[in-house]
């Protein structure tokens, strides 16, 4: 970047050979990918701090911590997770079958993935379902309103990776060419893994007890 | 689905054939800019005529029954929040990144035009969103543009029940359709370059495009999570930014929520903002500044390197809109201090403007005229806020007039002037025909005089101690019966500024019919944009073959060479020499 940035344009060099950009039908979009992945996590990283911030307030009940508190026990959560590592999986799957001209294979597991992320999102209503029985309205508590809060907005960016996904699978059943194949599985893959990771966080975020929140928060200077 | 080459492969270009296809669900860029362009002026003629409104009440209070306390503030609140992000990030990035990005370039087309028709239909809803809360009861929000809770969602406030939830779900739209434009923006500019067009070779206009569209997909999101979070507080109770309150005598179910975690997000993504307004204006105005002077841009790295510097400095000054709000004096002392320095790179600029225009061979025509006249209402703008950018002088003047002065002049007035410098500079590519000069020049004095008519006297108003955001000033002893003069006589000068633009547009629709056909890059310019084979350039910019870059944007009076300008795309053994002289490219002149 330091070397672009102290190019001196006005000697005019004869040729040319400059280069402009790529422009490959790939690499343009891994581009446009990762400008997108930035733009989500200042997203998440903006909620996140709201969120440490606001766990200072004495107002703040955490969601665990005591054992009548609804996510002392995670089990639901860990199996949520476990589902969501399985899509991910799934979609890195297709990367290999799609690199090694196994095309059918890489629709199977697209099929796969995109039926274990519903699996996910139905499994995330349930534990709303759940918390609404045990009375843990969102407007509550702050932690019960971020949970449903940060839940709702990632569920809606799988939705959306989703969306892509079916979008996939249907172009995969008219032979596309395996180069197309392999790109757009890489595309999805790591989008997938990204909101894997956001979700990791999230979880671990959301689940702590306040002792956790207030180490946090001190960290951060609130 | 029309897919558009951005690779040299003419073969892939499917012209549009029937209207609809061509001008209405469009995939072109120039369309999609013109689209852009058209609904954005139009929304901003609604402001427009609101500031009017309000000017017409502070001026001559008690003389307007339609206008009463609501309304007023309603005024306010719409009039800040559509020139801001419906005017002018809209005009600046959605018409002028559109339009200018791939031709400067030297592509085809963005990258992904599907997604960029997307990203202007979009923006189309929001703007449509946004309008119909004038027709809702209760109005729009009267919150002021800031928003800021809890008064902008209790009862009491003019449109808190329809209006703000119609605004907030406008900006969350207006935010996606800005992320579809600006991935869009930033892929092309990173991939779609043509052969020999470097980063440092582009135009200073596309430097700007491109780090104003960064760090509008950097700052948006904390505009999106400030509304999704109030919308949350509003609809379902829940307690983000709601202390716990006591409203119109009934205690609130709220509890313990502040509102000062929505200023900051707000602020983080407003004071960015700024500069995402500014940063393109800044690059355009360098062009126009240089093509009009006959010179090469002085100092051309120090612009970029002011651009991307700004750029960052810019998340990290927010929290000096908020010294009223009250804090900690040490993050004070910080947010001056980050405050001051991007004074820096910002003053290199405006010494670079002048350095530029300092023995050039200055034509002045309309849009140089309107360059110029930016370069005295930016200085005078941006000398303002090193004033405000302290703590101790800020608290005073915070809430007066003064703030108000140095935020239009700034942020209002100078990207104005660049946008009509701007429209006036390539409407004779857009459009292939010239516009009237003299038509021109008379919508220049009437906007350069008259916007100085109206926000001079503010800066004296506001060290009087008068507030600003009042509907009326009451019985406000400390301020002098000379105030009252002053306003009407400002009232007076914004309506004539108003009725001035008038002529603009009048020039601009009689032009595009009737005005002199321009012919092939009448201002002489280096720039690829007007190197295209047809004027306006068609469906796919280049005909055959993508343009081959030689040189930068700014091979101006070059000495030996027989013209004063070299285009970008002209080989060196090509370029016609003065008889009996040597071309003396590559020396910083």
């Amino acid at each position: 970047m330091f070397a672009t940035l102290s190019e001196k344009p006005w000697l005019a060099s004869d040729e040319a050979t400059a280069s402009g950009g790529t422009n490959t039908e790939a690499s343009k979009k891994k581009i446009a990918l990762r400008f997108f992945l930035a733009v989500v996590t200042v997203l998440f990283t903006l909620f996140i701090v709201t969120f440490l911030a606001r766990s200072q307030f004495p107002d703040f009940e955490a969601l665990a911590g005591q054992p009548w508190q609804p996510f002392t026990n995670a089990t639901q959560l860990w199996i949520n997770t476990a589902i969501l590592l399985a899509a991910s999986a799934a979609i890195q799957a297709a990367v290999m079958a799609a690199k090694g001209g196994r095309l059918l294979m890489a629709n199977i597991a697209f099929s796969l993935a995109s039926l274990l992320t519903i699996g996910f999102l139905v499994a995330q209503l349930l534990i709303w379902q759940q918390l609404i029985d045990l009375g843990y309205f969102v407007a509550n508590n702050p932690a019960n309103s971020y949970f449903y809060l940060l839940t709702a907005i990632h569920g809606l960016h799988l939705l959306g990776g989703l969306f892509v996904l079916l979008r996939l699978s249907l172009r995969s059943w008219s032979h596309p060419s395996q180069a197309a194949m392999t790109n757009s599985a890489n595309l999805c893959a790591t989008y997938w893994h990204y909101l894997f990771l956001v979700w990791v966080l999230l979880f671990a975020l959301l689940t702590s007890t306040p002792d956790t929140f207030k180490t946090l928060a001190a960290l951060c200077g609130f | 689905m029309a897919h558009v080459a951005i690779a040299d492969q003419v073969d892939e270009l499917h012209d549009p054939t029937s209207f609809i296809a061509k001008y209405v669900w469009s995939q072109d860029h120039k369309v999609i800019a013109i689209q852009y362009s058209i609904t954005a002026i139009l929304v901003g003629l609604v402001a427009l005529v609101l500031s009017g409104l309000m000017r017409l009440q502070l001026g001559f209070p008690e003389s307007f029954d339609f206008i009463d306390p609501n309304s007023y503030l309603q005024f306010v609140t719409m009039h800040g929040m559509i020139m801001v992000i419906y005017l002018l990030t809209a005009l600046l990035l959605g018409g002028f990144g559109n339009y200018l990005i791939p031709l400067m370039i030297g592509a085809r087309d963005m990258v992904f035009p599907y997604l960029n028709m997307l990203s202007y239909w979009t923006y189309l809803l929001a703007v449509i969103v946004l309008m119909a809360s004038f027709f809702v009861p209760g109005g729009p929000t009267g919150a002021g543009w800031t928003l800021y809770p809890p008064q902008a969602i209790l009862d009491g406030t003019p449109g808190y029940d329809m209006g703000i939830i119609l605004m907030l779900v406008s900006l969350a739209i207006f935010i996606v359709a800005f992320t579809m434009g600006g991935l869009n923006y930033v892929t092309t500019i990173l991939q779609a370059r043509t052969k020999g067009m470097t980063l440092m070779r582009m135009p200073l206009s596309v430097w700007g495009i491109f780090v104003a569209t960064i760090l509008g997909l950097l700052a948006f999101p904390a505009l999106l999570v400030s509304a999704i979070m109030m919308m949350f507080d509003k609809l379902l109770g829940t307690s983000f930014f709601m202390p716990a309150i006591v409203s119109l005598g009934e205690q609130l179910d709220h509890t313990g929520g502040s509102p000062i975690l929505f200023q900051h997000l707000f602020w983080f993504f407003g004071h960015p903002e700024v500069y995402i307004v500014a940063l393109p204006a800044f690059g355009m105005v360098s062009d126009v500044l240089a093509v009009h002077a006959r010179k090469n841009i002085f100092g051309y790295r120090m612009m970029v390197w002011a651009i991307v510097a700004i750029g960052a400095l810019s998340f990290v000054v927010w929290a000096h809109h908020m010294y009223v709000s009250g804090m900690h004096p040490a993050f004070g002392f910080f947010f001056a201090t980050t405050t001051l320095i991007i004074a820096i790179p910002t003053a290199i600029k405006v010494y670079n403007w002048v350095l530029t225009l300092w023995r050039g061979n200055i034509h002045l025509t309309t849009p140089m005229m309107f360059a110029i006249g930016f370069i005295f209402t930016f200085t005078h703008g941006g000398l303002t806020g090193l004033f405000l950018g302290n703590v101790v002088i800020d608290l005073p003047l915070s809430d007066t007039y003064f703030v108000v002065a140095h935020f239009h002049m700034v942020m209002g007035v100078s990207p104005i002037m660049v946008l009509f410098a701007a429209i006036y500079h390539w409407f004779p590519l857009i459009s292939g025909r010239m516009f009237s000069e003299r038509l021109g020049k008379l919508h220049f004095w009437c906007t350069f005089l008259g916007t100085y008519a109206i926000y001079l006297p503010m800066h004296y108003l506001g060290f009087l101690g008068v507030p600003r955001r009042y509907y009326a000033m009451g019985s406000t002893d400390f301020i002098p019966e000379s105030a009252q003069t002053l306003n009407a006589s400002i009232t007076v000068s914004a309506i004539l500024v108003g009725l001035a633009q008038l002529i603009f547009i009048a020039n601009i629709v009689w032009s595009v019919f009737k005005g002199e056909k321009s012919g092939h890059n009448p201002w002489h310019a280096t720039s690829l944009e007007w190197q295209t084979p047809q004027v306006p350039p068609v469906h796919g910019n280049w005909g055959e073959k993508l343009p081959v870059v030689h040189r930068w944007a700014y091979d101006f009076s070059v000495p030996g060479a027989r013209d004063d300008y070299i285009p970008q795309d002209m080989a060196t053994e090509d370029v016609p020499v003065e008889p009996g002289q040597v071309l003396q490219a590559g020396e910083e002149h």
